[in-house]
């Protein structure tokens, strides 16, 4: 099964976990059953209308998914989905 | 809550936030997490990713250098505490568009820079409700040895 890897701000809706191994055969499955396994993740990653927040960014070991195939980018056991913040305001 | 920064620190983020005036200036703050008190130990200073026409009252760290922040903080043994962010010819509190994107846990550092002049620091920790900020109180520390 894939692991997603959970950045510090998101530790304590996830019962102080740093990374989750889940399974998901897509990036949305993965994401998904994280929030199944810890609901308060729920809306620190998504807004009210069930999309993820606009700084919610995933990455497949070191790509992007963005500049793979999104949420919908497959994935294989053994894989690292990393939950990276980009942080904005003003 | 209170955060603990040495008086180089906080001089070096205001600084960086008359450098970079008229816009924002932004970086991550690293050092450790020890419940009820934050130490500040390092900053680790980067381009506001926004575009120019936009920099004035906004700013971006895209998650590519927050990839490499995680990285030069494990280096160090520290962790992202915060992020610092100036607000130009505003004040040091955090506007309804920092709530809509802060993250919990950070510590949310912002200093005003009136007319290209550092006029104060404040920090802040978005609630667990995402409604508001708490203030989180500066300590500054000075080195003893000068």
């Amino acid at each position: 099964m894939p692991t997603l890897k959970i950045p510090t701000p998101l530790r304590p809706y996830a019962n102080g976990e740093s990374s989750m191994v889940l399974p998901g055969e897509i990036v949305e499955d993965l994401l998904q059953a994280a929030v199944e396994v810890h609901p308060m993740l729920k809306k620190h990653l998504f807004n009210e209308d069930g999309q993820l927040r606009p700084y919610v960014n995933l990455f497949l070991d070191e790509n992007n998914i963005n500049q793979l195939e999104g949420l919908k980018t497959p994935l294989s056991d053994g894989d690292t989905v990393l939950l990276i913040p980009s942080i904005a305001g003003g | 809550m209170n955060i603990h920064i040495p008086a180089t620190i906080l001089d070096q983020i205001q600084a960086h936030g008359e450098k970079t005036y008229p816009y924002e200036g932004a970086g991550l703050i690293l050092g450790q997490d020890e419940g009820s008190i934050r130490r500040v130990s390092s900053l680790i200073f980067l381009e506001n990713a926004r575009e120019e026409g936009s920099q004035h009252n906004r700013y971006l760290i895209t998650p590519e250098d927050m990839l490499q922040g995680e990285k030069e903080a494990a280096r160090l043994n520290s962790s992202i505490l915060g992020i610092f962010h100036s607000h130009p010819d505003h004040p040091n509190l955090p506007s309804e568009y920092d709530r809509e994107f802060a993250l919990p846990w950070y510590s949310y550092l912002i200093t005003s820079i009136n007319k290209g002049k550092r006029a104060g620091s404040r920090c802040w920790r978005l609630a667990e409700d995402r409604e508001s900020f708490s203030e989180e109180t500066i300590q500054i520390i000075h080195d003893p040895e000068g």
